[in-house]
C-alpha cells in the first residue's frame, strides 16, 4: 500500500528544528543509515515515509504533488509557486525558522525611511541616471507584488542569488529586497531598513499538496492530523 | 468557447471592417525587443508577458499587445495623418487560475493618427467599434483621464507636489497617500521631522545614487514642509471627481457642479467628443461616463478611454481603448502626434455572437 510522503530539509537547523517538532508531537523522525545518506524513517505514525530534500526543492515537489507533505519556509512557497494556495494548503506553521523579506537602502540616504521617499527617489533617480532604481532580490514575485499593490513606481528588479548585501556597494543595484533575521548582515553593509517595507514574515510551515494523490489516504491523513493537534483545510 | 479557428476568422474579419474604415495594415512581429516594453510598463510587465532570450538581440518578449509596436512602426516612417489595422495573437502570463484566463488570445485594432479634430478621432473608434460590436449585448463605459490631469494641474499648490500626483494618476493608492499628506491629514513620519532637523547620517556613502541627488531631495522636502497645506476643500473636489459616475448625457452639467473652475478646458472638449458621438447615432443616455475609468487598468490611456463590456463579470472587457497622446511623445524622440485607438477581443466576440 502507498504512503504518505513527508518531504522534510535535508540538513542544517531547519532539519532538527522539524525534528523536534514532530518529536514533541510523539512522531520521530530519523535519517537512516549515515550522515550522509539522505535516507530517513519514521517511527510513530503509521503509513508515513521521510523524504528528506533540500528546502528550496520542496515547494516545486509539492506543486507536482510528487509528495504528500512538506515543511519549508513560507517565504519559498510563496515565492516559487503562482497562485501558491491553490497549489498547496498551509497546515501549520511551526513556530521557528523566522525571516522577514524586507526591502533596504544605504543608511547614507537620510532622506529615505519609507516607501513614500523610495518612490520620490526612484522617480529622481530615473531621471538623473536614465534607468529605474534598481532592487536586487531572488524574490522576484513578492517584491514585484508588493511594490505594485503599494503603488511605487519607477523600479526595476536585478537578480541577486546570493550576497545581495553587496550589490549596492558594487554599483549593480541601489536598493534590495531580501531575508533578514537580526539585521547584522545588513548593518555590516551599511544599509538600513524601511520603516513600512515588511514584504513577508516568513516561518517554516507545513504544507499539504493539493495536486498529490490523497486516494486511500484520507483516514491516515485524518489521523495524522489528530495526532499534530491540526485541522486541515479540505484538499 | 470558441476554437482558434473561429477566433482567427472572427479577428480577420473585423481585420477587414478595419481596413474599409480607411486603415492600412500592419503586422507587428511577435517577438519583440524586451527594452522598450520594460522601459514603458516597467517592471509589472514581467508579470504580464512572456520573456524569452535571443543569442544576438538579448531579452524579447512575446507580443503582449500591439499598441507599442504599432505606435514605434508610425514614429519612425508613418504618414501623417494615419489610420492603421491589425489582427494576430497577444500573449499574457497568467499567475492565477480563472476560466476566463486565456494567456493566448486574439486581438484586432484600430488606431488614428490625427491632428485635425482629436474628439472627432474618439468619436470615430468609438462608434467604429459599437457598430461591430452592436450584435451582441454590451455596456459600454467612457471616462476621461484628462480631467483628472486637469484637476491636479489646478491645484493651487506647489509645482512639485502636482507633478507628484500627475505620476500616481494611475496608481490611485499612492495617490491617495500623497493627497493626504499634502494637505496635512496624516502625520509627518518622525525620521522625515528628524531630517527636516538637520539630522544627518554618519554611515560611509556607498551606491550609484550621489550625494547632490540627496541634496536636492532635502531641499524639495523642505520646500515642501515650508508650504501650505492643500486645502481640504481642494482634496474634497479631487475625490468628488474622481468618484464621478452618470449616464454620460448627464456628465458635463455634474462636472460643473463640482465647481472647478480648471476643469472648464477638459469639459468643453468632453462636450464636444459627446456631440460627435451623438453625431454618429450614439445614444448618450444608454452611455455610462465614470470620471475614474482606466485609472488602475490603462496605464498610458492619457484622455478619452472606453470599454465595452458582456453581463457576465467574470469574462474580461471585450473591446477597450483610449487616447494616448502622451505615449507618442515618450516614443517620438521630439515628435509627437495625438492618438487614439482600440481593440477587440476577437475569440470572446466569437463566443458571444454564437450564444445569441
Amino acid at each position: 500500500m502507498s504512503m504518505i510522503k513527508l518531504g522534510v530539509p535535508s540538513k542544517g537547523r531547519l532539519m532538527e528544528k522539524t525534528f523536534e517538532w514532530f518529536g514533541a508531537r510523539g512522531i520521530t523522525l530519523k535519517r537512516s543509515g549515515s550522515e550522509r545518506e539522505y535516507a530517513g524513517a519514521v517511527e510513530g505514525a503509521e503509513g508515513v515515509s521521510l523524504v528528506l530534500l533540500s528546502a528550496g526543492e520542496i515547494p516545486r515537489e509539492l506543486a507536482s504533488g510528487r509528495i504528500h507533505l512538506g515543511v519549508t519556509g513560507s517565504d519559498l512557497v510563496q515565492e516559487k509557486l503562482a497562485d501558491w494556495e491553490s497549489q498547496v494548503a498551509s497546515l501549520a506553521p511551526m513556530g521557528f525558522g523566522h525571516a522577514d523579506l524586507i526591502i533596504a537602502v544605504p543608511d547614507c540616504w537620510a532622506d529615505v525611511d519609507c516607501l513614500e521617499d523610495l518612490d520620490a527617489a526612484a522617480h529622481q533617480f530615473r531621471a538623473a541616471h536614465g534607468f529605474r532604481l534598481r532592487i536586487a532580490t531572488k524574490y522576484h514575485r513578492l517584491v514585484r507584488e508588493f511594490l505594485t499593490q503599494q503603488g511605487v513606481a519607477d523600479w526595476q528588479l536585478v537578480d541577486s542569488q546570493g550576497a545581495t548585501e553587496g550589490t549596492i556597494a558594487n554599483l549593480t543595484a541601489e536598493a534590495i529586497a531580501d531575508i533578514t533575521s537580526s539585521g547584522e548582515t545588513l548593518r555590516a553593509n551599511h544599509l538600513k531598513i524601511l520603516s513600512d517595507a515588511l514584504i513577508h514574515q516568513s516561518q517554516a510551515t507545513l504544507f499539504a499538496a493539493r495536486a498529490a494523490d490523497w486516494s486511500g489516504q484520507k483516514t491516515r491523513l485524518a489521523a495524522l492530523e489528530q495526532q499534530l493537534g491540526l485541522v486541515a483545510p479540505a484538499l | 468557447m470558441a476554437d482558434k479557428a473561429q477566433s482567427r476568422a472572427m479577428a480577420a474579419q473585423l481585420l477587414q471592417a478595419f481596413l474599409s474604415a480607411g486603415a492600412q495594415e500592419v503586422t507587428p512581429d511577435i517577438l519583440q525587443p524586451a527594452e522598450a516594453l520594460l522601459d514603458l510598463y516597467g517592471e509589472d510587465i514581467r508579470a504580464r508577458a512572456y520573456v524569452t532570450a535571443d543569442p544576438l538581440r538579448g531579452e524579447m518578449m512575446l507580443r503582449p499587445d500591439f499598441t507599442l509596436p504599432v505606435v514605434q512602426e508610425h514614429m519612425a516612417n508613418g504618414a501623417d495623418p494615419a489610420r492603421y489595422a491589425y489582427a494576430g495573437e497577444v500573449f499574457r502570463r497568467q499567475d492565477h487560475r480563472g476560466p476566463a484566463r486565456s494567456n493566448e488570445y486574439f486581438q484586432a485594432g484600430f488606431e488614428v493618427f490625427d491632428r485635425a479634430d482629436p474628439e472627432a478621432a474618439d468619436a470615430e473608434v468609438f462608434a467604429l467599434f459599437a457598430s461591430l460590436l452592436a450584435n451582441v449585448n454590451l455596456s459600454a463605459t467612457i471616462g476621461d483621464m484628462g480631467l483628472l490631469r486637469a484637476a491636479v494641474d489646478g491645484l493651487d499648490t506647489l509645482p512639485a507636489r502636482k507633478a507628484a500626483l500627475a505620476r500616481h494618476i494611475w496608481r490611485p493608492r499612492r495617490f491617495q497617500h500623497l493627497l493626504a499628506r499634502y494637505s496635512g491629514q496624516i502625520a509627518v513620519p518622525q525620521a522625515r521631522v528628524d531630517l527636516l532637523n538637520g539630522v544627518q547620517s554618519d554611515a560611509p556613502w556607498i551606491g550609484l545614487r550621489q550625494p547632490e541627488e540627496m541634496a536636492a531631495r532635502i531641499a524639495a522636502l523642505q520646500a515642501d514642509a515650508a508650504a501650505p497645506p492643500l486645502p481640504v476643500t481642494s482634496v474634497t473636489a479631487l475625490n468628488a471627481l474622481a468618484a464621478l459616475r452618470c449616464p454620460a448625457s448627464d456628465a458635463p452639467a455634474q462636472l460643473r457642479a463640482l465647481n472647478v473652475a480648471p476643469l472648464d478646458p477638459a469639459i468643453t472638449r468632453l462636450e464636444r467628443r459627446l456631440a460627435a458621438l451623438e453625431g454618429r447615432g450614439i445614444d448618450l443616455s444608454c452611455l455610462q461616463f465614470d470620471a475614474s475609468h482606466g485609472r488602475s487598468t490603462m496605464e498610458y490611456y492619457d484622455g478619452f478611454v472606453f470599454t465595452f463590456t458582456a453581463s457576465d463579470p467574470a469574462l474580461p472587457p471585450v473591446a477597450t481603448g483610449g487616447r494616448y497622446d502622451a505615449l507618442t511623445r515618450h516614443l517620438g524622440q521630439g515628435h509627437e502626434i495625438p492618438a487614439v485607438g482600440g481593440v477587440i477581443r476577437a475569440g470572446l466576440l466569437a463566443d458571444l455572437e454564437a450564444q445569441i
